[in-house]
């Protein structure tokens, strides 16, 4: 049964292709909307994230100006924080553009940043060559450092820089280790000011001496769990808030994570409402669907009433009528996926970021369109099964 | 002849029918009685507003009576809901209409096998029963032909070769040649007397005098009374 309704709906749609098409038209451009303002939203918001995750997560970024009395975190500050429960390490934003000397070859545009070791355990793979910084480094104030490669370029063509001893602010430093050029990708490395003769990075505790930097500013602090960040950040506020004497506005605390979180649900937010918007088409589609139904139903009305007469029940013509509606929504939907995932991946290229398929979306498409065909066709089909065979039969 | 001997083939008993008509009411048949035997072939002969196509659809199953009780093939259907009569008519009753109703986007096969799909039928037992029915009317070398294709008392063959598809107790015929010209006419009542011959139950609803007179039994029917024979006068 279910098998000649499928069949004699096919039918009927094949017999109005062109007002089967029309009809069907707002399913797809409906259903087209929804996908690709899902698949785009969700390969931006994957973009987004991967971005933010470049700048960092599991770390918390401090930036403390100060009070007018005490500019910056001191040194014993820092070693507070590091000490803090579930802080892995910290790593303190210093750094200036200062000429270098090898062997009385003078490079002047150079630039000399304080990091700490934290930085060289949260990224593996900063160390080419060599060695990274190691905490007895920073206990010691050794003079010891790393160099990029486009120092090492500029200094040393042909030789090995590895314990190589530079000068730097008249004092000597020993070349520990070579770093590796930075991810293309990474963003964080690319804000940072480079300076043109490239760059060198020495424990934090020995470029405070050397510069006679008081106070820092900038810090980013390690987070070994960071389901637990929220904890960590309120333990790191209170500490600055003795640091500072709970001065208003002496500094501030930038939770990535948080950021994240933030970002994630404005992004949701802006799906759910342009999906809503979308869903209008759906509807305005589902009313179309609607409204060829009740067309075909009064065309066929004494073909209805025959297959009364002939034995049909009221429940396989509301079968058939409800099939068709069915039937014509589910194309539409179906085109409508595939149009949709189309005009995402098109979309994706022109704005240059990773298409995301969304199977999630896919299923919604499929979903709407076929709920919009039962729903819809419900009216239509139960008008069709209701009609009385006489009065069908005598409308030829 | 019958295995059901105690109740009869075909018995109406004082069926009446009426419509409400704004605060009045309408009587349509009045105290109808008739009583059919199997393998009867029987005119009922009127002229319009006489009541006639009310008396089809409820001999055809289309319609209950308002009162009356009504037995076809030994079962009482006046109380019947739609879904028992659906089944009912799909079973017992073989409609041919006047204006034949073919699905003109069906051959001559895909109608007369309508029937039979919702009888349940299987997709190879209905073609072979259709294609029966349709060498039985004479059109075996027509069975793709679409409906546009034939004459009207081709298609009219068609149609009655639906009517038989799911060999029902009675053939009820609704002006049969009334969109016919004479002579296909004369051909397809040729074709019912055969089917009457045959054994078929036929009931045939018509104005025609000329074409009652085919049945080998007439009533007439007149604002909505049934009395038995030709009055020649009328």
């Amino acid at each position: 049964m279910l098998k000649e309704s499928l069949r004699m709906s096919l039918g009927n749609i094949r017999a109005n292709k062109m007002r089967s098409f029309l009809t069907i038209l707002g399913i797809i451009i409906g259903v087209m909307a929804i996908i690709a303002l899902i698949t785009v939203m969700e390969s931006a918001t994957g973009e987004v994230t991967a971005q933010f995750e470049s700048l960092g997560t599991g770390k918390l970024t401090v930036q403390a100006g100060g009070t007018p009395l005490k500019q910056g975190l001191r040194e014993t500050d820092l070693r507070r924080i590091e000490q803090l429960d579930n802080v892995s390490g910290i790593s303190p934003s210093l750094s200036q553009n200062i000429s270098v000397v090898w062997q009385g070859q003078l490079l002047e545009d150079v630039t000399v940043k304080g990091n700490g070791y934290a930085y060289f355990r949260k990224n593996p793979t900063a160390v080419e060559k060599g060695r990274p910084l190691v905490p007895v480094d920073f206990d010691q104030y050794s003079r010891v450092c790393l160099i990029d490669s486009e120092l090492a370029h500029e200094l040393f063509s042909g030789v090995d820089p590895l314990g190589q001893q530079l000068l730097v602010k008249g004092t000597r430093f020993t070349i520990v280790g070579l770093l590796a050029d930075p991810d293309v990708d990474d963003v964080m490395s690319q804000m940072q000011a480079m300076g043109e003769d490239g760059s060198l990075m020495m424990p934090y505790t020995t470029y405070m001496r050397l510069f006679g930097v008081k106070g820092v500013t900038g810090l980013e602090v390690y987070v070994s769990d960071s389901d637990r960040t929220n904890d960590t950040v309120e333990a790191l506020e209170a500490l600055l808030d003795e640091c500072f004497n709970y001065h208003d506005g002496s500094y501030s605390v930038i939770n990535m994570e948080g950021l994240l979180d933030v970002m994630d649900t404005m992004m949701s937010l802006m799906t759910n409402l342009l999906v809503g918007i979308a869903s209008i088409a759906l509807l305005v589609g589902g009313i179309g669907i609607m409204n060829m139904m009740l067309v075909s139903v009064t065309e066929r009305t004494s073909e209805i009433g025959l297959r009364k007469a002939l034995g049909a029940k009221p429940r396989s013509i509301q079968i058939q009528f409800l099939m068709e509606s069915v039937i014509l929504s589910l194309l539409g939907g179906i085109v409508g996926v595939a149009l949709g995932l189309l005009v995402s991946k098109l979309l994706s290229n022109l704005m240059n970021i990773a298409f995301v398929f969304s199977p999630g979306a896919v299923a919604l498409g499929v979903g709407f369109s076929l709920a919009v065909g039962v729903i819809f066709g419900w009216a239509p089909a139960r008008k069709a099964s209701n009609l009385n065979p006489i009065d069908a039969l005598r409308s030829v | 002849m019958t295995s059901l001997h105690e109740t009869p083939f075909f018995q109406m008993t004082d069926i009446c029918k009426g419509y409400p008509m704004g605060d009045e009411w309408q009587p349509v048949l009045k105290n109808v009685n008739l009583t059919i035997e199997k393998g009867e072939f029987l005119s009922v002969l009127g002229p319009s507003g006489s009541g006639k196509s009310t008396l089809m659809n409820i001999i055809g199953c289309l319609d209950t009576p308002t009162s009356g009780e009504y037995i076809l093939h030994g079962r009482r259907v006046d109380q019947l809901d739609e879904n028992q009569l659906s089944t009912l008519r799909n079973r017992e009753i073989g409609f041919i209409f006047q204006s034949f109703q073919l699905l003109k986007r069906q051959d001559a096969l895909a109608n007369v096998e309508l029937p039979l799909i919702y009888a349940g039928l299987s997709v190879q037992k209905r073609r072979q029963r259709a294609e029966e029915m349709l060498c039985r009317v004479g059109l075996s070398e027509k069975l793709h032909y679409m409906p546009n294709q034939l004459s009207g008392g081709q298609q009219q063959r068609v149609a009655i070769a639906r009517a038989l598809a799911t060999n029902p107790s009675i053939l009820l015929a609704d002006e049969p040649t009334g969109a016919l010209d004479q002579k296909t006419g004369r051909q397809v009542m040729a074709l019912f007397r055969e089917l009457n011959e045959e054994g078929r139950t036929i009931i045939m609803i018509t104005h025609d005098v000329k074409i009652a007179a085919n049945a080998s039994r007439i009533v007439r029917i007149l604002d909505g009374e049934l009395s038995e024979g030709v009055v020649e006068d009328a």
